[in-house]
């Protein structure tokens, strides 16, 4: 097989590829279903893959059930991103320590150190791990905990075949196919996976798997895939550029519409893959000398988000919602140059009320006052 | 050294004046092991914290000449001011920072400086009043507008006098309401602005709640004032200081790393937008 073109990996020797990764000091860690969901976690071998498993989603809705097929990957983004892994939930930023007398102290703490090497990441994901990226790391003081787990972060990038029907990364340019951003990419056919590497350590990586060439048909079969995956997505963002027109009408009629239904529960800022909100706190310990200074992910949907003396300054679902997705569709251009949203869909899907924003913006594109 | 934005550092306290009775200032001092001398602008915050309590941005009253301390001006409002109003000398504080932009001072040296703020606002500015006198030779007339709530509200009045006693250098007061004793106006700050003096020299910086800036500014525009020359500092919730956490985001912008002190010209679309 000659360097840097793509090997067929047959399916019985996924337990090879998680060898390997171990074999480099990493940690497997991909996506198993688990109380009814398909979630990442650790992974012991390609047992603990899904196995002939589909998904069903729709705005609010989301089921798994079993396929006839025996692909591991016949399925689109459950509701955990790559964000959890780099930018956790919960994290302990310094410990304070007070003695009786004398200044205070303070320890920087860091997060484990893992070597995580993750398999099954789909386009959309690494368009938002990009942009994660850009927020955690090239401002003037980049972010310490973040730094330190992506620097040592593997990804194994699959090509989605089975998009959900909440899906529309064909719209926002992010997918169906990985085109950068990994070290090995794997595209699915029923009888294995063409292997293609992303990055120097991915080009080893593939060396060491000695795989033999795609026999003939299987590339062009692929991209048929492929190219079906982005046809069948139902869904999609409004054409052309519509951000100044949806930042410049705070007060346009429809935003009230979608508060109506919006129960401002923050589930679509935790599904998202891009969005960094966080909040900080103290922990005081009850020995009265010592203190974790914590931070945890936070929301715009919540009062104390805006939180200025002696109220928030977002009062309502109304401004907060129209803070999320102007920000997410609009001003994000300023901030980090493209969208924040890469069309995972996740918004939809984790919505309780089943809100579709895809669907909304039309309405708040029209001109209010029917010019 | 550079000091880490992502850790605090050790501070003590060294004096605590009570300004009004809700209204206090510290000075604090950087300890052992601190970058020294600490440098910072006017208009620029620290993040000061209490011990097991949490942090809160700062803005630093005192001059940047004075690099031994710094002081803070601060209002009893929540649970970190609480715990903050109950400390005395010798107690620690954690400090990051100093973080933001700062008012744009070097490069108004020979300007006429209006300084008007209303509400809580007036921290910012003062920082400002004193960089001002400190250096008093660089910069033409100076010229204060203060609007508070209630005559109990007005604390540094004997800062106030004694800008009255001096060449070039006014203050105006003002209160929406009045009472017995109060010599100021009674009234919103802008009810003075017809009276203030302004020439082509005059750069004015303007703090406090929106409404207040928003109705300022249109009238010192009507007066003729460019919108470069006219300066605000905004105010939202900060928790990290580092532009990641989002709090303070206000459109395009993280105000702790563009502002907080804005020319009126960039900021005059985002102003007065409910909920923005």
């Amino acid at each position: 097989m000659p360097e840097g073109s793509q090997g067929f990996l047959k399916r019985e020797r996924l337990q090879d590829l998680f060898d390997l990764l171990v074999r480099f000091g990493f940690e497997p860690v991909g996506p198993r279903v688990q109380d009814g969901i398909i979630v990442y976690a650790p992974l012991s071998g390609p047992e603990d893959l899904p196995w002939g498993v589909r998904d069903l989603q729709d705005p609010g809705s989301y089921r798994i059930e079993p396929d006839l097929g025996e692909r591991n990957f016949s399925w689109a983004n459950g509701p955990q991103a790559l964000k959890p892994f780099l930018f956790a939930p919960r994290d302990t930023l310094w410990e304070s320590r007070r003695d009786i007398s004398g200044p205070l102290s303070f320890s920087p703490l860091s997060p484990p150190n893992r070597r995580l090497a993750v398999i099954g990441v789909r386009s959309c994901d690494l368009a938002a791990l990009s942009l994660q990226d850009r927020h955690f790391l090239k401002g003037p003081f980049p972010d310490p905990f973040y730094k330190a787990r992506r620097q040592d972060l593997l990804l194994i990038a699959v090509d989605c075949s089975h998009p959900a029907r909440t899906c529309f990364c064909a719209s926002t340019g992010d997918g169906p196919e990985a085109r950068s951003g990994f070290d090995l990419a794997l595209g699915e056919l029923d009888e294995g996976f063409l292997v293609r590497p992303g990055s120097d350590l991915g080009r080893t990586l593939l060396r060491e798997l000695s795989l033999a060439p795609p026999a003939p048909g299987m590339e062009e079969r692929l991209t048929a895939q492929t190219d079906h995956a982005a046809s069948v997505q139902e869904r999609h963002l409004p054409p052309g550029e519509f951000r100044h027109d949806l930042v410049s009408r705070p007060d346009h009629p429809h935003w009230a519409q979608i508060a109506a239904r919006c129960l401002s529960c923050g589930n679509c800022t935790a599904v998202c893959p891009t969005c960094f909100c966080f909040s900080e706190r103290e922990e005081p310990a009850l020995d009265g000398h010592h203190s974790l200074h914590v931070r945890e992910w936070d929301s715009c949907f919540t009062a104390g988000h805006s939180y200025l003396h002696p109220a928030p300054l977002r009062e309502d679902t109304r401004v907060r919602y129209r803070q999320w997705l102007t920000h997410k569709l609009g001003t994000w251009h300023d901030q980090y140059g493209r969208s924040g949203c890469v069309g995972c869909g996740r918004c939809l899907t984790w919505c309780p009320v089943g809100i579709d924003f895809t669907d909304d913006l039309p309405r708040l594109l029209e001109d209010p006052d029917g010019g | 050294m550079e000091a880490d934005p992502h850790l605090p550092r050790s501070a003590v306290i060294r004096e605590r004046i009570q300004e009004s009775p809700t209204v206090f200032t510290l000075r604090v001092q950087m300890e052992e092991g601190s970058p020294r001398p600490f440098r910072f602008s006017p208009g620029q915050f620290n993040m000061i914290g209490v011990f097991g309590v949490g942090e809160i941005p700062l803005s630093i009253v005192s001059d940047p000449l004075d690099v031994d301390f710094f002081d803070h001006t601060v209002r009893v409002l929540g649970r970190v001011t609480q715990a903050m109003s109950r400390l005395v000398p010798g107690d620690r504080l954690s400090v990051r920072g100093p973080f933001g932009n700062g008012w744009p001072m070097d490069e108004k040296r020979g300007r006429d400086i209006v300084l008007i703020s209303g509400g809580l606002g007036c921290a910012p500015l003062v920082s400002v009043v004193n960089y001002v006198l400190r250096r008093r030779g660089d910069f033409g007339t100076l010229t204060v507008l203060h609007g508070v709530k209630n005559p109990g509200d007005l604390f540094w009045k004997d800062r106030f006098d004694r800008l009255n006693e001096g060449e070039g250098t006014r203050a105006f007061l003002t209160s929406d309401t009045g009472g017995p004793g109060w010599e100021g106006s009674v009234g919103p700050v802008t009810d003075l602005i017809p009276h203030l003096p302004l020439t082509p020299r005059t750069s004015a910086k303007i703090c406090g709640p929106e409404p207040m800036m928003i109705a300022t500014i249109k009238m010192l525009v009507e007066r003729g004032i460019p919108e470069d020359e006219l300066w605000i500092s905004m105010e939202r919730n900060m928790q990290c200081a580092t532009g990641f956490c989002g709090h303070c985001q206000l459109g395009e912008l993280f105000i702790c790393q563009s502002g907080p002190v804005f020319r009126y010209s960039d900021m005059k679309t985002r102003l007065g937008i409910r909920g923005l």
